[in-house]
């Protein structure tokens, strides 16, 4: 196959000089590395693309599924018109054009989740064209550098049903039969295909983090990789600087973004590997052993691929007119780009706002500063012990009830001295215990947590300790300043944990003189 | 164009249909002929002219994103070959997916 | 009276006057379906006799005769017209169904071996609409597989026999629609037109037979042969009888994204107003060598019969028709080969057991399909194949394009165009079987209307010989073409050549379909 893209023009890749990005060294020189991303992301709608079927995930096998979507003789799609709305407005986002008139093809392959062993997507004419998408690149110094990634189009098309490899290891490898739930098949589904301007894994996991984010922002899914609302392939190819570009291989099963990274990562090396020991790069498809951190050469297929695709004699062109997308384009929400720069302005730290909008927790950060907290200790929190208590208990924050308010009230309660850092971490846990029922100064007061902070009550407690520990404050006095933190515990036990630490310290070092 | 029967092979792996050698042997001179029939169409100059896939040029034909009662699981599961646990079940799979 | 015989408007006359109930008039078609079709008359629903025990007298019209659906829908109809309800106006007029579309409680075989048994889980919309009028659905009709023939032939099931001469084929590959309605056991029946299907068999069997505007019935339903070449229509004994079946099936459908939403013409207020005035166009290209001397003779019988119906007979061209059947046979095998993919072993069906599910698919579909759709599928997949495309698929459809203009700048000349319907008068079982591309042939006056996407009617315009048989008497079809949405102008030309012709297009002389 010739290097052209699908509507047949020469592929043009950037190069890792203009990006900044250092060369791969081998043993006969220098590469550069160049990578192509292929996206997929299954859209939130309520039903199918083609189908009035349920798109809720996890449902019992085959319970969404109708004449349409099993490929039952006679039956014909009918455009979700949700579908296209969402891939418009995720085009704006992405900055690309909406095509005045697009149509979708078949794309004719057998395989026993496709039901009608053709799937219906785009091909010459797309929905959106040449977008482009600049992505922070993290350089490792706290600081970062941004970069654009072009985006040759973004097509529409529909998901598969899903396969159970029964028998033997579970996986397609070594099944002896394979059982199918078509609930999938049919889901609408967007592919983004990035151009090959992508020169190392880097820049790869920045441009998948921010089309996530991007994703989210807009609405149109909750791209999430784990439940593969989101799915990335990747193709990538080495070559001298200055080539033509590279025979290409395409890694699949890239099931999250450290994924993606490592098997760029290996892949690169492998190809300049083999090339420099005389061999050439075969065009294939790998799978990317997330275990064993390699990629291997999937079953080669039966006979060269050819999808045969034409027009589907289905279905009728899409047409968007200018006004029609200018009011979608009035829909689009704050992308993360401006979230960013807000939250910088708010004091937030480039890497917890990268955090806060890829964790999609920017809503609570808002809410919690219109509450009246602090845009800096909010994020502190959001992104800090709140996200890492939600995830040892494995919840969402949806789940967990909290919300923007309840951060607000938290650290409004640390600000007038009620509770110290410790106590907070403790009131965020009962708010998650109660799945929000009680808000952090209910929790407080339910248990008690409060800090000791009065100065009679606190020194009372002081003057016990030191004088009963007559040994550690002689030592103190020996100089031994650290030993202060024996005493300082020793408050704390006498408090529960609730005398407010720097107090206690300025009270010991008064009455110890 | 004459398809040589290895041609017929190659385009019957394509149609997943599994053809003895006598249907390949036969159907290669009749599939030459009626290709040779067929490609009178291009015998017409039409460089620039549109292809039509639909007498009508229809244009945006979708309907709301509003669920619709799906099929109860036993009328689909009723007409297959083969089923399991609720799914239609194939054998082996071998070959790469898409 | 013999209400075999009866037209569906005469029919509903008699059922609205309660002269005969409709229980009645299935029992009449039931009785003579089991009397000439061939079938095991047995049980909830009759099946035909298995092909090698169908003998040279069955006409086997039928696959499945849904006998107690239709006595207990003919009962229910009685009873709601007893009780006074508001019935449709062919409410209790029974019908034959093409094997094609889906309906519930029958099977659904296509012709095809891929679909023996199956029972579809949902009714296509004509189906739902026919139901929802009170027709009575007699059972399933025979047909080309996956409607891909002109002589019914190449059903699995066995060939249908042509009522006029049982060594002869009906045409198809609505055959079995064709014979139902031209050997008395139904006095309408649905057929489906690709290239032809409905026209062709309806010019072989002495009937009328209608491809209605591609887009104005719903596709939902019916198993896809050609997707933008497909469509339902009806046949009947009368023009009338057909322009109200077609008004009871046609019409926007949200499930078909090709169906139109314009609201259909209306057939019937015009359908007696005559053709004094209008210009009829002769298509050159549609005449002449290749047409039987007899089917030319009646032809020019029939342009004179207009001239003196008042209308005006003008010479007309469609530049590109004769690069219509060249065209066809790429863009329907093209359709055809992604629509026949599903068939595969996996969901409904045919499952021919091996190893690996590639081997089970391949081995599914080299059982299941018969050899002319094993054709088309490969010349489709051939058409569609990296390399081939722009020669074949694309420039086919660049060919469609120009006979679409070539007709809308002969309708800017005539009214509606007419031709023969078929080279041919119906020809004998077996003649040409062995030659796809002769078989080919016989569409190649109805495939330009299919192309263009405009309506187009056959109706008997007399008889004639056949060439291997200068005695017999053979139905010769007339067509008449309209522009898009004017079916009604169609109709009304049919029907005022049909008034004037006063032919009965009932077979006579054969002991198998002699009536009582
Ligand atoms: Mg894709
Ligand atoms: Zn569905």
């Amino acid at each position: 196959m010739s290097a052209t893209t699908m509507s047949g023009e020469p592929i043009s890749a950037t190069t890792a000089a203009e990006h900044g990005v250092d060369l791969l060294q081998g043993d006969t020189g220098e590469w550069e590395l160049v990578v192509g991303l292929e996206v997929h992301v299954e859209l939130q709608t309520r039903t199918k693309m083609w189908c009035g079927c349920s798109t809720d995930f996890g449902a019992d096998p085959n319970t969404n599924v109708c004449p349409v979507c099993t490929g039952q003789p006679g039956a014909l799609p009918v455009v979700n018109e949700q579908a296209v709305r969402d891939a418009t407005l995720l085009g704006l986002a992405l900055n690309g054009e909406i095509a005045p008139i697009c149509r979708f093809h078949r794309k004719n392959y057998f395989y026993p989740d496709l039901a009608k062993n053709y799937q219906i997507s785009q091909y010459d004419v797309p929905l959106v064209n040449d977008g482009w998408l600049d992505v922070e690149v993290p350089t490792g110094d706290g600081q970062s550098v941004s970069r654009r990634v072009r985006i040759e189009r973004l097509h529409m098309e529909e998901d598969t049903g899903k396969s159970l490899h029964v028998g033997d290891t579970g996986r397609l490898h070594g099944a002896d039969r394979s059982l199918i739930d078509y609930n999938r098949c049919g889901i609408p589904l967007l592919e983004i295909v990035s151009r090959p301007d992508i020169h190392d894994a880097d820049t790869a996991q920045a441009y998948l983090r921010e089309l996530q984010s991007i994703v989210r922002a807009t609405g149109v899914s909750d791209a999430r990789m784990e439940e593969g609302s989101i799915r990335c392939d990747a193709n990538v190819s080495v070559r001298r600087p200055g080539d033509e570009l590279g025979t290409r291989t395409e890694i699949k099963n890239l099931n999250s973004i450290r994924s993606l990274g490592r098997a760029i990562a290996y892949e690169a090396q492998r190809q300049i590997g083999v090339i420099e020991d005389g061999g050439t790069i075969v065009m294939e498809t790998r799978h990317w052993d997330e275990g064993r951190g390699v990629t291997e050469t999937l079953r080669v297929k039966e006979s060269v691929t050819d999808y045969r695709y034409f027009p589907d004699p289905d279905l009728v062109e899409i047409t968007s007119p200018a006004e029609k997308v200018e009011a979608i384009r009035t829909l689009l929400p704050e992308l993360p780009a401006a979230s960013r720069a807000r939250l910088g302005e708010a004091g937030v730290t480039p890497e917890q706002a990268a955090a806060i909008i890829a964790t999609g927790l920017l809503p609570w950060f808002d809410d919690a500063v219109a509450a009246g907290a602090d845009g800096a200790a909010a994020a502190n929190w959001l992104v800090g012990d709140i996200a890492g208590q939600l995830s040892a208990e494995g919840l969402r924050i949806e789940a967990a009830g909290l919300t923007g308010a309840h951060v607000a009230e938290l650290i409004a309660l640390i600000e007038d001295g009620t509770l110290s850092t410790k106590l907070a971490k403790q009131v965020v846990a009962g708010v998650i215990d109660a799945r929000g029922a009680k808000g952090p100064a209910q929790v407080a007061e339910d248990q008690g947590l409060r800090q000791v902070s009065d100065e009679g009550e606190l020194r009372t407690i002081v003057e016990q300790v030191v004088a009963a520990n007559a040994d550690t404050v002689e030592a103190i006095r020996g100089g031994n300043d650290k030993a202060i933190g024996a005493l300082v515990g020793q408050v704390m036990k006498e408090t529960r944990g609730q005398a407010d630490p720097r107090k206690t310290n300025e009270l010991l070092r008064e009455v110890i003189g | 164009m004459a398809l040589s029967a290895d041609e017929v092979r190659h385009v019957a792996r394509l149609a997943r249909l599994a053809l003895t050698d006598a249907e390949v042997e036969a159907l290669a001179p009749q599939l030459s002929q009626i290709l040779a029939y067929a490609e009178q169409v291009g015998e017409v100059a039409a460089q620039d002219v549109e292809p039509t896939t639909h007498p009508f040029a229809l244009r945006d034909v979708s309907r709301p994103d509003e669920p619709q009662p799906s099929l109860p699981r036993e009328d689909v599961l009723a007409a297959a070959p083969h089923a399991e646990q609720d799914r239609f079940g194939v054998p082996r799979i071998v070959s790469e997916e898409g | 009276m013999v209400l075999t015989r009866l037209s569906a408007v005469e029919l509903a006359q008699k059922l609205r006057t309660k002269d005969v109930s409709a229980v009645e008039v299935v029992e009449a078609h039931l009785e003579r379906i089991a009397a000439i079709d061939g079938v095991v008359a047995d049980g909830d629903v009759w099946r035909a006799v298995p092909a090698d025990e169908l003998t040279s007298r069955d006409i086997h019209a039928y696959l499945h005769v849904t006998a107690a659906a239709a006595r207990e829908h003919a009962a229910d109809v009685d009873r709601r017209r007893a009780a006074g309800d508001d019935l449709g106006p062919l409410a209790g007029v029974p019908l034959a169904l093409k094997d094609v579309l889906t309906m519930r409680g029958a099977p659904t075989t296509v012709g095809s071996r891929m679909l023996e048994g199956w029972l579809p889980p949902y009714d296509a919309t004509v189906t739902e609409r026919l139901r929802a009028a009170d027709l009575v659905v007699l059972g399933k009709t025979n047909m080309d597989e996956f409607a891909m023939g002109s002589s019914t032939e190449n059903s699995a099931y066995g060939p249908t026999r042509n009522p006029w001469d049982l060594g002869r084929v009906p045409g198809g590959s609505s055959g079995g629609s064709a014979a139902a309605v031209a050997g008395l056991m139904a006095p309408l029946s649905i057929g489906t037109d690709t290239g032809g299907s409905i026209r062709q068999p309806a010019a072989l069997t002495g009937i009328v037979g209608a491809k209605p505007t591609y887009g104005t019935v719903s596709r939902y339903g019916l198993v896809a042969f050609a997707s933008s070449l497909d469509q339902a229509g009806p046949f009947a004994r009368t023009v009338e009888d057909a322009a109200h079946l077609q008004t009871l099936i046609h019409g926007h459908d949200p499930r078909d994204s090709t169906s139109i939403t314009d609201t259909p013409a209306d057939l019937l207020t015009t359908l007696r107003d005559g053709i004094d005035g209008l210009r009829i166009g002769v298509v050159t290209e549609l005449q002449g060598d290749g047409y039987e001397p007899g089917v030319r003779r009646v032809f020019e019988q029939a342009l004179e019969r207009f001239e003196r119906l008042g209308a005006k007979i003008v010479e007309v061209s469609l530049p590109h028709a004769g690069y219509g059947l060249p065209a066809y046979y790429l863009i329907a095998p093209s359709e055809a080969s992604s629509n026949l993919a599903r068939f595969d072993g996996v969901r409904y069906g045919l499952r021919v057991d091996a190893p690996t599910a590639e081997e089970m698919n391949a081995a599914t579909r080299a059982a299941g399909f018969g050899p002319e759709v094993k054709r088309r599928i490969m010349i489709g997949t051939h058409a569609l194949s990296s390399g081939y495309y722009d020669a074949y698929y694309l420039q086919a459809s660049k060919v469609r394009t120009l006979i679409a203009r070539d007709f809308a700048s002969a309708f800017e000349q005539a009214d509606v165009l007419v031709s023969p319907t078929s080279p041919t008068v119906a020809f004998g079982l077996g003649d040409k079987t062995a030659d796809p591309l002769a078989m080919y042939l016989n569409d190649v006056a109805t495939v330009p209307a299919s192309l263009a996407g405009t309506p187009a009617l056959s109706l008997p315009a007399g008889t004639a010989e056949a060439p291997d048989a200068p005695q017999a008497t053979l139905p010769v079809g007339l067509q008449i073409m309209a522009p898009l949405l004017r079916d009604d102008l169609m109709y009304r030309v049919g029907w005022a050549f049909e008034s004037d012709l006063g032919f009965t297009p009932i077979p006579a002389g054969d002991t198998a379909v002699e009536v009582a």
